[in-house]
């Protein structure tokens, strides 16, 4: 390590040079500007744009009036005043965690059919491409592929008239009692590949011999699931259950394609909230002031992440 | 390579540098942003920018396409960020923003400068007195009628009336056969529905929603719409899945012969002939209030062009719109587009080559072009807004009398 240090800074300044910085010095800085190119990417692609959006949350009619002034705290204060924010927040963590809860139930459940030796080899690998599938869907393709099965007149209805569990067509998406639900299973069948490939990694990494020696020791597999499998995917569980409750509470594409945040405010999220502010309203103080929410909220989920990390 | 044989050519490569850099330098590049291009036949908008630029040499053309949504966020962030293209492409809806931001140039300097004859536009959208679009080319909506459904139904002539629309549309139903006499979409994410389904019906019947420049929603012929519509729907004749229906919901539901009649753009005639060469359809004007004889305002959306106030090339982007506005430009824009024109002396080919343009372009003479969104400040949230309380009214939350209070509330928040 050292002598690759070495051998990358510049060779030692000769004697008697004015204002030319010393070999030790220089042989101090080499660690600054190897990590100089990642520093100046993150300031100017992440730091300067949030630091922007602070600011814009802090003045009025940024953006729109060329002598926008300061005006501290108050766009916050009207967003607080919204009702309408107050809803988008409620539903944002609904459909969050249902969200990362059915993410990880289906993704376990889909992770441990496709470890088990019990079923054939050759069914396992249809089904692995299978399992698979929503995830390589954009979300255009998954926002269609439910406003059609969903639609009065789709699949699902009339396969549940056949079945007479309903009896009459199902406005999945145009009702305000139905759609946020119907929103959030959309989400659930297109996230769950995430949780379910990390936690094949994790179950393929188990050693058997604890499997081994729980069997000889004479316990049943529901204990050897929970107190072996499930403590050993922990790190995983967590990891996976932190980033996708941050990706997931930012999710727009899905919820705009499909219900546009209505009917209604029934759908209505954050993330549609803040769109609209700024592209339909054009108040993009209020909007950056609603951004800056968010992004408290993912921080402070970050915030543990980062914890967990640590710990590990 | 000897040392003679590379220097020359590195003499020729700088020559031919040197070449290409002086004529680049001499043309002036003027950027074109607008939604248009996808929507016309492959190759069409740059077919007609060459020929622009073959008659002003000098300026090159560069066209920024894009589809409609993202064309207008990509204009809002250039407004905001003042890097918005030199010439624009436009909605009425987005005018009246960009305008007040300081984004779109006022036209009047530039067309009395080149002695420009208001005379042959169409219509000039104004905001604050300032000339800042021209409607290049009108889309106008009429009714669209499956006629073999409505033969079916026994609906022999063409609905002129609400009570005849009504009539038609409760004998076109039949819900046990998934069919429906009438589509309404009303997504919150694209709420024009409002503008094109909705009001088109007050203007149709020649009112207003407006009065002295302020809204006017309370007004007995808007209130009698929204009650007529919530009628329309209590009665069962609307396909269902109202509040997550798009435009494009619309037109499909249309094309494959589930619904018996749609307020449509004639933009879509052709889109609605590849998707079902079967389908038989015609036209007619939007049906009017009971006992109303006086002319018929016909709902329109435009593809605007106006030129950017950030813009270094004023008078090069003023020529580009000067050559598309021209008659013979403008007459072939709009045959390509079927759409109607913003000069009143261009003569597109298809209304006497197709029967239902010729229909369409006898509708749009008797009657007026409607619009009153165009120009109205954050004209698209103001339909968002009504949106949301017309979705309250057909949920059973309010009356047609609350929804048109709650929605001029809302607007006049905005004014």
């Amino acid at each position: 390590m050292n002598r690759s240090i070495t051998a990358l800074a510049p060779a030692p300044p000769k004697a008697g040079k004015k204002g030319r910085l010393s070999y030790k010095t220089l042989r101090k800085l080499v660690p600054y500007l190897y990590v100089t190119p990642a520093t100046l990417l993150l300031v100017l692609l992440m730091l300067f744009p949030m630091a922007m959006v602070l600011r814009y949350s802090l003045m009025d009619g940024a953006i729109m009036k060329r002598d926008a002034a300061f005006a501290g705290l108050q766009n916050y204060i009207t967003i607080f005043q919204n009702p309408v924010f107050w809803q988008s927040l409620y539903q944002t963590l609904y459909f969050t965690i249902m969200s990362v809860v059915f993410h990880f139930v289906l993704g376990l459940a889909f992770a441990l059919l496709l470890n088990t030796n019990r079923v054939n080899p050759t069914i396992r690998s249809i089904l692995r491409v299978l399992f698979i599938l929503p995830w390589l869907f954009t979300a255009v393709i998954i926002a269609i592929i439910w406003r059609l099965l969903l639609d009065p007149n789709g699949v699902v209805n009339s396969v549940l008239m056949t079945l007479h569990i309903i009896n009459f067509k199902v406005e999945w998406f145009s009702s305000t009692s139905t759609a946020i639900h119907a929103l959030t299973f959309a989400n659930i069948w297109a996230g769950y590949p995430l949780f379910m490939v990390s936690l094949l990694a994790g179950l393929q990494g188990i050693s058997k011999e604890l499997y081994e020696a729980a069997g000889i020791d004479g316990a049943n597999e529901l204990q050897k699931f929970w107190y072996i499998t499930i403590p050993q995917l922990m790190p995983i569980i967590i990891s996976i259950s932190l980033l996708d409750f941050i990706w997931t509470m930012q999710v727009f594409p899905l919820v705009w394609m499909t219900t546009g945040g209505g009917p209604i405010y029934a759908t209505e999220m954050l993330s549609t909230f803040t769109y609209k502010l700024a592209f339909a309203q054009y108040e993009f103080s209020l909007a950056s002031a609603s951004a800056i929410v968010i992004l408290i909220i993912s921080m402070s989920v970050t915030y543990f992440y980062i914890k967990h990390q640590q710990r590990r | 390579m000897n040392f003679r044989k590379l220097s020359k050519t590195l003499k020729a490569a700088a020559a031919v540098w040197a070449l290409c850099a002086a004529s680049a330098f001499a043309d002036t590049t003027i950027e074109f942003i607008q939604w248009w291009e996808p929507e016309m036949p492959a190759g069409a908008l740059r077919g007609i920018m060459d020929d622009f630029e073959a008659k002003n040499p000098g300026i090159k053309v560069t066209l920024v396409s894009g589809p409609y949504a993202t064309t207008r966020d990509q204009i809002v962030v250039g407004a905001a960020s003042g890097t918005l293209s030199d010439v624009v492409g436009l909605d009425g809806a987005w005018v009246n923003g960009l305008s007040k931001q300081g984004a779109i140039a006022s036209m009047d300097e530039l067309m009395e400068k080149a002695n420009y004859d208001k005379s042959q536009i169409a219509d000039i959208v104004k905001v604050d007195g300032k000339s800042v679009m021209f409607p290049l080319a009108s889309f106008v909506y009429p009714v669209f009628v499956n006629m073999d459904i409505a033969a079916a139904a026994g609906v022999e002539t063409m609905p002129s009336t609400r009570s005849e629309f009504a009539e038609a549309a409760k004998k076109m139903t039949d819900a046990s056969k998934n069919q429906y006499g009438w589509v309404l979409p009303l997504s919150l994410q694209s709420p024009s529905g409002i503008q094109n389904d909705v009001m088109s019906w007050v203007w149709s019947s020649g009112a207003s929603m407006m009065k002295d420049g302020k809204p006017d929603l309370e007004n007995e012929a808007v209130v009698g719409t929204l009650e007529y519509i919530e009628k329309l729907n209590k009665d069962g004749v609307i396909s269902p899945g109202i509040f997550a229906k798009k435009e494009q919901d619309k037109v499909e539901e249309f094309v494959n012969g589930r619904v018996g009649m749609m307020v449509d753009t004639l933009a879509h005639v052709n889109l609605i002939r590849e998707r079902n060469p079967k389908l038989n359809f015609s036209i007619s004007a939007l049906p009017a209030a009971d006992g109303y004889t006086g002319k018929r305002g016909m709902p329109y959306a435009s593809w605007g062009i106006g030129i950017s106030e950030g813009s270094a090339h004023k008078e090069e982007a003023w020529k580009l719109v000067e050559f598309l506005m021209s008659p013979e430009v403008n007459g072939r824009l709009v045959s390509i587009a079927n759409a109607f024109p913003g000069n009143v002396h261009a003569k597109p080919d298809f209304v006497t080559s197709d029967p239902i343009f010729a229909e369409a372009f006898k509708i749009y003479q008797s009657g007026y072009p409607a619009n009153e969104f165009v120009g109205l400040p954050v004209a698209e949230e103001l339909m968002r807004n009504m949106n949301v309380e017309l979705q309250k009214m057909f949920d059973g939350g309010q009356s047609a009398k609350d929804a048109a209070a709650n929605t001029q509330k809302a607007w006049l928040a905005k004014f």
